[in-house]
């Protein structure tokens, strides 16, 4: 009575030798420009040529300017590592979907979009959130530069089996609740460190009613809570999102993917190493404040105060994390001062993510002390918010509306905050200096970042509801 | 890779848990497309300044620290991204081992491929070198993989767990890639009877 994570696991091993790692085949690798050379040089250096090229795509997302994108790029280091990708990805026979395809996108996003992520997959990619995947009934993971080469020279990875933990999340998210807050819910609950060793598996009727977007968001940000990967079985929900993208399988080849897909959801009895229950009715909107993703909270409570804390090294970090958040344990967060509201990032730069921040500022203004920059994910993404109008109603309400990117997630293109400034981000990390040297963020889901941006303070959305 | 050898060192002391690999090495010296040159940018901005000159109170920057190939890290080390520039920056500045008692599962794995030890002890193990180093700051550890031990400044040799097939990989020197490249024809009868369900 395997779990759905089992038997990804077993139909992907390729060999088995004892008192070694287990060679697994990698059915989609995803490349992008900044760890990826020094892969390419190592295949250099071999001799080595790229194995499977149809299994392998390339864009360019973390170091690229999210600005006009007809101007040349500005950073001269920058510019050389975009060069390099569309250098390397011409010589090893790679398509690429760098800064000038209308495909170019964050790599988590342009994934799932043109149907390449798929249910059954193992996808790797030199990027921490490549659980996003994992929405889809895949597992997928996230590597270094090194295995990025033996990838790209293989297809295949060494890989020790990880435990099972099952997220269970039943019942209702209540309105101004969303699928960013029970994945900041989960990793306040367990921490950063939680699931070091695991593959999470969400389940539970609040997970079902989740959409294709809503999952990506929750598998995303399983790395924030140590496990590489995290996913969701696939159901009708997954099918209707992929039938008739660009990669999906057509006719027969559909029919036999869906057979083929029913298959994988974990038997009933499976046993999985670790379980924990969220209950969806008792969730509040969630922010953090501190500077890791576990250092979060419902946006109605206090500060912790680390005085009260037991442990002494939590009771350190808690207060290492405050001084440097430049707040005061015991305080609310809400009311709290923001520079900067962004919207965007491989978690909530979707076109639901973008529907609901527009659907909250429309008509609205926001408040003139903030800078809000709204990213879109991809290209896809971008065409189909022109679409529906939403950059109008962004840039009505006095909203920075970009080019697609990681931009101020990471912080690598320009786009980030000046020492010293409070953000509320839809990004996933909250690490010291993430979004700019000294810069402090406040992470959020898309609603509250909106509710925010208008009232240029921490605000709870329910409050404009 | 050189292979690994016993050796003995100080120890430079970061007690602080959940350390990212954003600290590690900030994202923004992530666009130099070499291996190369990222030891100065280790622990960046909390070895250096706005204005870029050393932080006298950070551990790097103290005599403690000059010289010493062992990190005394606090729980869960390298969490956060799957840069691999993290163990480079951290072997290009000298370290050979990183002590803690866990470590994030991609900075683990990124850290065996470049010769850089994550050493696992139990807490009392790790609260026993806290408290040598309390006592002596320039208390030295003795390191042998063969062995899997760790010699603590007392004289305790304190066992550490490491899979054997990394840990052969470590004392030959060799890399993954080479015996993936190996099972060639396992992977090509893996290709045979699994059709790739696309064609990017």
């Amino acid at each position: 009575m395997p779990t759905i994570i089992e038997k990804l696991w077993d139909s992907h091993v390729v060999h088995q030798q004892p008192g070694a790692p287990t060679l697994l085949f990698i059915d989609l690798h995803l490349v992008h420009e900044v760890t990826s050379p020094q892969a390419f040089d190592e295949l250099r250096e071999r001799g080595l040529k790229v194995r499977r090229s149809d299994l392998t795509i390339a864009t360019a997302d973390h170091s690229i300017p999210t600005t006009d994108r007809s101007l040349p790029i500005i950073d001269p280091i920058a510019a050389k590592q975009l060069a390099q990708l569309e250098t390397n990805c011409a010589e090893f026979g790679l398509r690429c979907l760098g800064i000038h395809s209308d495909r170019q996108g964050i790599v988590h996003v342009i994934g799932p979009e043109l149907g390449l992520t798929q249910p059954g997959m193992t996808v790797t990619c030199g990027d921490s959130h490549t659980a996003t995947h994992g929405a889809f009934g895949a597992l997928a993971f996230g590597i270094g530069t090194s295995e990025v080469g033996h990838v790209l020279a293989t297809q295949c990875l060494l890989q020790r089996p990880s435990k099972t933990f099952q997220v269970k999340v039943d019942g209702t998210l209540k309105r101004g609740v969303s699928a960013k807050d029970i994945i900041l819910a989960l990793i306040s609950r367990i921490g950063v460190g939680g699931g070091t060793g695991s593959v999470f598996e969400y389940t539970g009727s609040a997970i079902r009613a989740l959409s294709m977007e809503e999952r990506m968001t929750v598998c995303n940000m399983s790395i924030e809570g140590g496990a590489r990967a995290g996913l969701v079985a696939p159901d009708d929900t997954t099918y209707q999102y992929l039938a008739g993208r660009p990669h999906a399988p057509k006719g027969a080849a559909w029919d036999a993917a869906i057979a083929r897909w029913n298959r994988l959801p974990s038997d009933p009895g499976a046993v999985y190493d670790r379980s924990l229950s969220i209950d969806a009715d008792s969730l509040e909107p969630m922010i953090t404040y501190g500077t890791n993703p576990g250092m979060g909270m419902p946006i109605t409570s206090a500060l912790p105060e680390p005085s009260q804390v037991a442990d002494p090294i939590q009771r350190d970090s808690i207060a290492k994390a405050l001084k440097y958040m430049g707040l005061e344990g015991g305080k609310p967060l809400l009311g709290h001062p923001v520079d900067v509201v962004f919207i965007g990032s491989c978690t909530n730069s979707r076109i639901s993510d973008l529907r609901t921040a527009a659907g909250l500022l429309k008509g609205r203004k926001v408040n003139p002390k903030v800078r809000v920059m709204v990213v879109p994910g991809s290209q896809e993404v971008k065409r189909q918010a022109i679409a529906e109008g939403l950059p109008e109603i962004f840039r009505d309400a006095g909203c920075d509306w970009r080019e697609p990117g990681c931009s101020m997630c990471i912080a690598m293109n320009g786009d980030q905050l000046a020492p010293g400034q409070y953000s509320v981000s839809t990004s996933n990390r909250n690490f010291e200096g993430r979004q700019g040297k000294g810069g402090r963020t406040f992470l959020a889901s898309p609603l509250t970042a909106a509710a925010s941006a208008l009232t240029g303070v921490v605000t709870d959305v329910r409050s404009l509801l | 890779m050189k292979p690994f050898t016993n050796f003995e060192s100080r120890l430079v002391p970061l007690l602080i848990n959940n350390i990212d690999t954003d600290q590690i090495i900030p994202a923004r010296f992530l666009k130099t497309t070499s291996k190369l040159g990222l030891d100065r940018q280790l622990f960046n901005d909390w070895r250096y300044d706005a204005e870029g000159r050393p932080n006298p109170d950070f551990i790097l920057n103290q005599p403690q620290a000059q010289g010493a190939q062992v990190l005394l890290a606090g729980d869960n080390f390298g969490c956060g991204s799957s840069r691999e520039h993290a163990p480079w920056a951290l072997t290009q500045f000298g370290f050979r081992a990183v002590i803690s008692t866990s470590f994030a599962d991609i900075f683990k794995q990124n850290s065996l491929k470049n010769s850089l030890l994550p050493i696992v002890v139990r807490a009392d193990a790790h609260e026993e070198l806290i408290a040598a180093l309390a006592a002596d700051p320039a208390a030295v550890v003795k390191i042998d993989l063969a062995n899997q031990t760790l010699t603590t400044p007392s004289g305790r040799a304190v066992v550490f767990p490491i899979d054997s097939f990394s840990k052969h990989c470590l004392l030959e020197g060799v890399d993954e890639l080479g015996y993936i490249l190996s099972q060639e024809s396992a992977i090509a009868a893996y290709e045979s009877t699994h059709p790739a369900p696309i064609h990017t």
